[in-house]
């Protein structure tokens, strides 16, 4: 589970014009990969951790490098290079049942561990398990540690099963911060910690997150200038992974934002791997993270019918700015409790229902779609149920359907099709059954 | 003084009876008790004893449960206890529980407090989470708030408080079933032929409905009365069994591994009664002492962080030398992560060690079990012929 930035680089298409934001993105990624598989060169020590939860601004404060192997799960899935990394991994003694983020990542480095700049990876100095939302983390990592032989930061994060988070949750997390995993940074990078350098990151992160926000709320306009879930995995990209917090993720941001101003005054729809997308006809809200294998693909059948997804819960993954949650610097290690304790993922299935039937209600959608993941049971436990709440709440109508994050084996484009557009024909008949009611009423 | 295939019968009734009637009519036979439904793994089930109210191991619908309803909350590749867990709850088994604890083992679970929330709304409903940091003045603290919050929860539903005495009175209860439940174990492992598998995973498995004062006396009758049977040793090859810590096994999978020729002579199954390894200190703070026990004297599982790398699957090894196993079997529900995730390096250590295993996967309603009896019996053969 988790969020990333799907680079294109390594299809086959053509890519369409891109916004300077684009241009931007690739350039920092590209800039990421450099840096990571140049540490050990330029004496800089690496720091993997997840996406989720991640403390960015903390592993900064120690000139570490940020490595994501969730996120390069992601680009070996839109590479096509995935499926060989999990059976490689299958043929190890993994199990075909368990998470095929883990499976890529443990695969792709039986297979020499290559970024896609088609350097190697260099081992970890450290292992920094925010774990979040997600208890495959836990194992992920101890399998990593068996791997790699280094030092292990476990961070757990307390599950917020009520919609509270309590002063216990939150000493709990601010006390694992203070008394392990910043001591054992400071030991692994040989960095004294200075919470003003902190803080200075942290300043940072707001106005990114700030600016965010504005970008994914702009889908409340009709036509929406973004697609929130296919565009909005390029949008989190950098505020998720290894740039928040840095000048460089404000930057973005606020180019990001001034783009789509443009397009919002414009009156103009999301930009699509196939240039500007047509008529908006449908206006979704998604639930459960995107197949990375057939990324391009699984978008089109969107795009294609005229369908955008307005909201989707995948993008929150890394953080709930929506709701109101902004990086404090004056509370900074309050806020990374806190930070870590909203994810997504982290929050209880009445809040997710709670969440997901108001963003059908603010962005007026016409309704839910739920891609679930065989992979992930953080998000899939209970998807069927969220599908049925929300219909009842909301009156819209909700579809399910059922693929992979980097497996591509579960994904089986005519059964997805075939669901989608008998999703759209459901959505019309809604529709039409209540302009009659409204001309009969 | 009742024989062995008396309380066999009784723990199988109280086994495969799916409306759970002993914990009715212990509700039933005084006005104001209560019963707390709880999930494995591990819940101190010391504080809902001491609230006067009855701690029920709701362990799935096992492979006699038709689910009907169940699987329309699961997609099918979801383990099988949460959906047979709803069956139970949907279909009224559970209508007289008062509360549910669901404790943090994994995501699954985890996502079922929430929907328990959803379809239960009047019960007392609690997401139990436990420290993954083992240092006292961190995670101790954390977890020690956490059992004052579920103190709290269980005054609020008996409308009584629940006292540092009652605690201390339940602390020591539990001690001593947790006392006998190890020493069952320990005869299993010194001569498994008195003590099948299947008997006592029957009379483990009656601890979750019955009180656990008259569980106690179960077992102390059960190995009162095999003492006085002559059961013949058989030839058989003694496996360690694991990864039944969640979604139980078939009986018939249990019988079938003892068929097969292997002496089940350790397993993780039902670890709530095996969960804290030494007596818990029945004076000072109750819930400090408990919390002790949790953070110092638990047992390993997947579902728990291993801090130190060197000690990862260290349990298994000193499990195999403790009961002079010849070999390890690992059983895992299907589509369980902790299971399944942790399986690959626990058969690293293991390899390391030179202990022979065999893995295979089983879901609770597994009905085939003839492929498991094939395997298991090949393992037990190849290490009778092959092992020095």
């Amino acid at each position: 589970m988790s969020a990333a930035t799907p680079s294109t680089s390594g299809t086959t298409r053509t890519d369409v014009a891109k916004d300077d934001s684009m241009l931007k993105q690739k350039a920092m990624m590209a800039a990421h990969f450099d840096r990571v598989t140049g540490a050990p060169e330029a004496g800089r020590k690496v720091c993997s951790t997840f996406v989720p939860g991640n403390l960015n601004e903390l592993i900064m404060c120690f000139d570490l490098v940020n490595n994501l192997p969730e996120i390069n799960a992601i680009q070996m899935g839109l590479r096509k290079k995935s499926g060989q990394n999990v059976l490689e991994a299958e043929k190890m003694g993994h199990s075909e049942d368990v998470c095929t983020y883990v499976k890529s990542d443990i695969g792709m480095m039986a297979k020499g561990n290559i970024a896609p700049n088609g350097k190697p990876f260099p081992d970890p100095d450290v292992l920094m398990l925010s774990y979040t939302g997600c208890f495959t983390f836990m194992k992920w990592f101890e399998l990593l540690r068996e791997q790699y032989n280094c030092e292990t930061i476990m961070l757990h994060t307390p599950y917020d099963a009520t919609g509270k988070i309590t002063k216990n949750m939150r000493d709990y997390m601010v006390k694992q911060i203070k008394e392990e995993v910043i001591p054992k940074l400071e030991k692994v990078s040989g960095v004294k910690f200075d919470i003003d350098r902190l803080r200075e990151h942290l300043r940072e992160s707001a106005k990114a997150e700030d600016d965010l926000v504005k970008v994914l709320n702009s889908a409340k306009n009709k036509p929406s200038p973004i697609d929130a879930y296919f565009g909005g995995i390029y949008y989190i990209g950098p505020i998720f992974g290894a740039f928040r917090g840095t000048k460089d993720a404000t930057d973005y941001y606020a180019m990001l934002l001034a783009e789509v101003e443009e397009r919002v005054r414009l009156g103009l729809g999301p930009i699509t791997p196939d240039g500007p997308m047509g008529e908006e006809k449908y206006r979704l809200v998604t639930e459960g993270p995107p197949n990375y294998t057939s990324f391009r693909d699984f978008w089109k059948m969107f795009y294609e019918d005229g369908a955008v997804v307005v909201a989707s819960a995948y993008t929150k993954v890394g953080g709930v700015y929506d709701l109101g949650f902004r990086h404090d610097p004056d509370n900074p290690l309050e806020t990374l409790a806190d930070y870590c304790m909203g994810v997504y993922t982290n929050r209880s299935l009445p809040q997710r229902i709670e969440m997901l039937t108001n963003y059908i209600n603010e962005f007026e959608a016409d309704g839910l779609l739920i891609n679930s993941i065989k992979s992930c049971n953080s998000f899939a436990a209970g998807e069927l149920m969220i599908m049925r709440e929300v219909e009842k709440r909301t009156g819209k109508p909700a579809a399910f359907v059922e693929t992979d994050l980097v497996d591509p084996r579960y994904f089986s484009p005519s059964n997805v099709k075939n669901r989608l557009e008998s999703y759209f024909q459901m959505v019309d008949q809604k529709r039409t059954g209540a302009r009659t009611a409204g001309v009969a009423a | 003084m009742v024989n062995v295939g008396e309380i066999i019968s009784r723990a199988e009734a109280l086994f495969e009876d799916l409306n759970f009637t002993a914990a009715r009519d212990w509700k039933k036979a005084e006005p104001g008790r209560k019963v707390i439904g709880y999930m494995p793994i591990y819940v101190p089930r010391e504080i809902i004893h001491a609230a006067g109210m009855l701690p029920m191991g709701v362990l799935g619908g096992g492979d006699q449960l038709e689910v009907i309803h169940g699987d329309a909350y699961y997609q099918s590749y979801i383990c099988r206890i949460p959906r047979s867990t709803v069956e139970l709850g949907v279909s009224g088994r559970l209508d007289f529980v008062d509360g549910m604890m669901f404790p943090s083992i994994c995501d699954v679970i985890r996502n079922l407090s929430g929907m328990w929330q959803l379809m239960f709304p009047d019960l007392y409903i609690k997401y139990f989470d436990v420290p993954q940091n083992y240092a006292d003045e961190i995670g101790g603290n954390f977890y020690v708030n956490e059992l004052q919050e579920v103190r709290e929860g269980l005054e609020k539903l008996a409308g009584r408080e629940i006292t540092d005495d009652d605690l201390r009175r339940s602390i020591a209860v539990y001690n001593e079933n947790r006392r006998l439940v190890q020493e069952l174990y320990d005869q299993r492992a010194a001569k498994p032929w008195t003590v099948p598998a299947s008997e006592v995973y029957l009379i483990v498995r009656a601890g979750m409905v019955l009180p656990v004062e008259e569980h106690s006396q179960m077992i102390q009758d059960y190995l009162g009365a095999v003492a006085g049977e002559d059961r013949p040793m058989k030839d058989n090859t003694r496996v360690v069994v694991t990864g039944l810590f969640c979604e139980q096994p078939p009986l018939n999978l249990i019988k079938s591994l003892e068929l097969s020729g292997c002496y089940v002579v350790d397993d993780d199954c039902i670890l709530v009664t095996r969960w804290l390894l030494e007596d818990v200190p029945s004076e000072g703070d109750p819930l400090r002492n408990l919390a002790d026990a949790f953070l110092h004297h638990s047992a390993a599982t997947a579902a728990k962080y291993e801090p130190d790398e060197k000690e990862k699957g260290q349990f298994l090894v000193r499990s195999v030398r403790r009961t002079r196993a010849e070999g390890v079997i690992f059983a895992s529900p299907s589509f369980c992560d902790p299971a399944l995730l942790d399986r690959p390096m626990l058969q690293h250590v293991l390899k390391a060690e030179n202990i022979p295993y065999i893995a295979f996967k089983f879901a609770e309603n597994s009905g085939q079990m003839q492929p498991i009896r094939e395997q298991a019996g090949t393992f037990a053969d190849s290490i009778k012929l092959w092992s020095e």
